[in-house]
């Protein structure tokens, strides 16, 4: 009896929480089908007297959105290879490597993780500035070919699980660290590489600040700069920005729901936010 | 060639990738913004030494720079409330029920929501002519008490952050819920046997245990205070009334809206200080914690 009781207590608690959590989004989605006229009401209303589609079509039209899909998508896309390539090799030599100095780089690499990006942000943009790179992808995708203390550690946490007797075979054998890498330890690492495959790509794909210090052309948004522009032409046609919201968000929320696990997997192992 | 130091010369050429960005993306750039931070550099012209002239103008400045560090230190009320509040559902989401697996979901759902969509959505959700807002405002009229503006009134603004980061709690969730499954079930075991019950199991094992993660997660909320940026950017750019002016938000304007470069390094290496002494400090208080209370009982 006082388990049952305890049951009950339990989901009822988690029903109602979850029910406050996820107002919020069905009032977006409620929002983004309003047509103009049901938009400012007095009371609150769920079901809009008609269900206005055509704000999606609207929404897509008047914010390039395809446009800014495939801007934010070659750069996710880059810096997702570009973050699993330069993170692989640091990885292997911190976790299966034997060489001097090696505990010093990872002390110093480990000591990065805690950095404010403001204490690097703007000699950044002046070397970029320098460059003539201001205003393309560059500076968006080029620093992930030079590693990620993050994913690095990430991944070196991972290779360390592994069994080192496979890698001793493999020495044996005579191959060198580079092949044991790509050859061995690599295909044996694919949860974890997902893993750092797709946050890499959430998070460039939620990157903020990044494309709104580099790109000033409207032609070379991303879709959460792009967004936010779009907020401020349209600032009182909720029902557009809450259509254009559903639509930046909704990818990534089926990218969550599929990879799951890796997800999961991925926040137990940094103990990282998403 | 000595096989130590064909190691250790394969061992650099592996972390290459890393060691140049590191060199190029963070060592050459702190170094450059405290360089920076002694000299008045705009836009235009070289960098101009001026000594600790930035530092001296900016604690000087009490009203954007003081406030922009008040408004921060006010957002730390949502360290302990995420504490609690991460925890209490890591604790609910932990038990054995039916439907576990979609709770975890819904409850995880909101931080994967973009930065710039959740500033929209609360922005509107808290409007207070139209949001959702509304319906509570006419409660508490009812009851007798003013109606709560949200971001549009100096006084509730910062308070539209926190329950929009308390909303996004999702990430910190599912960190306490790999924290609580990691703790060995034999202990549980045994204080069950000692006839321990409810709140002193949580209270005596789980927050024990757990203890590493909360520092951990204590730290990471000080720091992402003083680096808060993107919600406020979108949701109120520093209003009302610099209400909501924070310490990243005032920053990223000296560097990019004002282009007083000098002024934002200043800020950049006090951000940086400000990080390594918090970081230090809840270290220093949470190791001497445990060791009381490990020698306490």
């Amino acid at each position: 009896m006082a388990r049952w009781g305890r049951v009950v207590a339990a989901h009822a608690a988690l029903i109602l929480l979850a029910g406050v959590f996820m107002l919020p989004i069905a009032w977006m989605v409620s929002t983004s089908l309003k047509p103009d006229d049901a938009l400012f009401t007095e009371r609150i209303v769920w079901i809009p007297p008609r269900i206005a589609w055509e704000n999606y079509q609207t929404a897509l039209t008047t914010f390039p959105f395809w446009l800014y899909l495939r801007n934010t998508l070659v750069i996710a896309i880059l810096t997702m290879a570009g973050t699993v390539l330069s993170c692989l090799p640091p990885a292997y030599a911190f976790a299966r490597m034997r060489w001097r100095g090696r505990r010093f780089w990872f002390w110093v690499m480990l000591s990065t993780l805690m950095l404010p990006p403001q204490v690097t942000i703007l000699p950044v943009f002046l070397l970029f500035r320098w460059l003539g790179w201001v205003d393309t992808f560059l500076p968006l995708i080029v620093p992930a070919f030079l590693g990620n203390a993050f994913f690095i550690f990430m991944l070196r946490q991972f290779f360390i699980t592994l069994p080192q007797e496979v890698v001793d075979a493999a020495r044996i054998d005579g191959c060198s660290d580079w092949l044991i890498l790509w050859r061995i330890v690599a295909p044996m690492s694919k949860p974890a590489i997902a893993t750092v495959a797709l946050f890499a790509f959430v998070w460039s794909w939620t990157d903020f600040m990044g494309p709104l210090i580099y790109l000033n052309d409207a032609s070379k948004f991303t879709l959460a700069v792009g967004l936010q522009y779009f907020l401020g032409r349209h600032g009182e046609q909720w029902n557009l920005l809450m259509a254009a919201a559903v639509v930046v968000t909704a990818p990534l929320v089926g990218v969550f729901l599929l990879a799951q696990r890796a997800f999961v997997r991925g926040i137990t192992l940094t103990g990282l936010k998403g | 060639m000595r096989l130590e130091t064909r190691r250790t010369l394969y061992g650099y050429l592996f972390v290459l990738p890393w060691l140049t960005g590191f060199m190029l993306f963070t060592l050459y750039p702190i170094l450059a913004t405290l360089y920076f931070s002694f000299t008045d550099y705009r836009v235009l012209g070289a960098p101009r030494w001026v000594g600790l002239e930035n530092y001296r103008a900016l604690l000087a400045d009490a009203d954007y720079f003081w406030r922009s560090v008040g408004n921060t230190l006010f957002m730390l009320i949502e360290v302990p409330l995420s504490v609690v509040l991460g925890i209490g559902l890591a604790l609910l989401l932990n038990q054995r029920l039916r439907g576990q697996a979609l709770y975890r979901t819904l409850f995880y759902l909101p931080s994967v929501v973009p930065a710039v969509a959740t500033a929209f959505l609360w922005l509107w959700v808290l409007n207070p002519q139209n949001g959702l807002a509304v319906p509570m405002n006419q409660a508490l009229t009812q009851l007798g008490f003013s109606p709560i503006l949200w971001f549009t009134d100096p006084a509730t603004a910062k308070w539209g952050f926190v329950v929009m980061d308390l909303w996004a709690i999702g990430g910190v969730m599912v960190i306490y819920l790999a924290a609580l499954q990691g703790v060995p079930s034999h202990l549980y075991e045994a204080a069950l046997l000692d006839g321990a019950r409810g709140w002193q199991l949580v209270r005596h094992i789980t927050l024990p245990q757990i203890a590493p993660v909360i520092q951990y997660m204590v730290i990471i909320g000080v720091i992402g205070a003083f680096q808060y940026f993107t919600q406020t950017f979108i949701a109120t750019q520093g209003g009302p009334e610099n209400s909501t002016l924070f310490y990243a938000l005032y920053l990223f304007q000296n560097a990019f809206q004002f282009f007083r470069f000098g002024h934002a390094c200043a800020m950049a290496w006090l951000l940086f200080l400000i990080t390594l002494v918090a970081t230090y400090l809840i270290w220093k208080i949470s190791l001497s914690r445990v060791f009381e209370e490990a020698v306490g009982d």
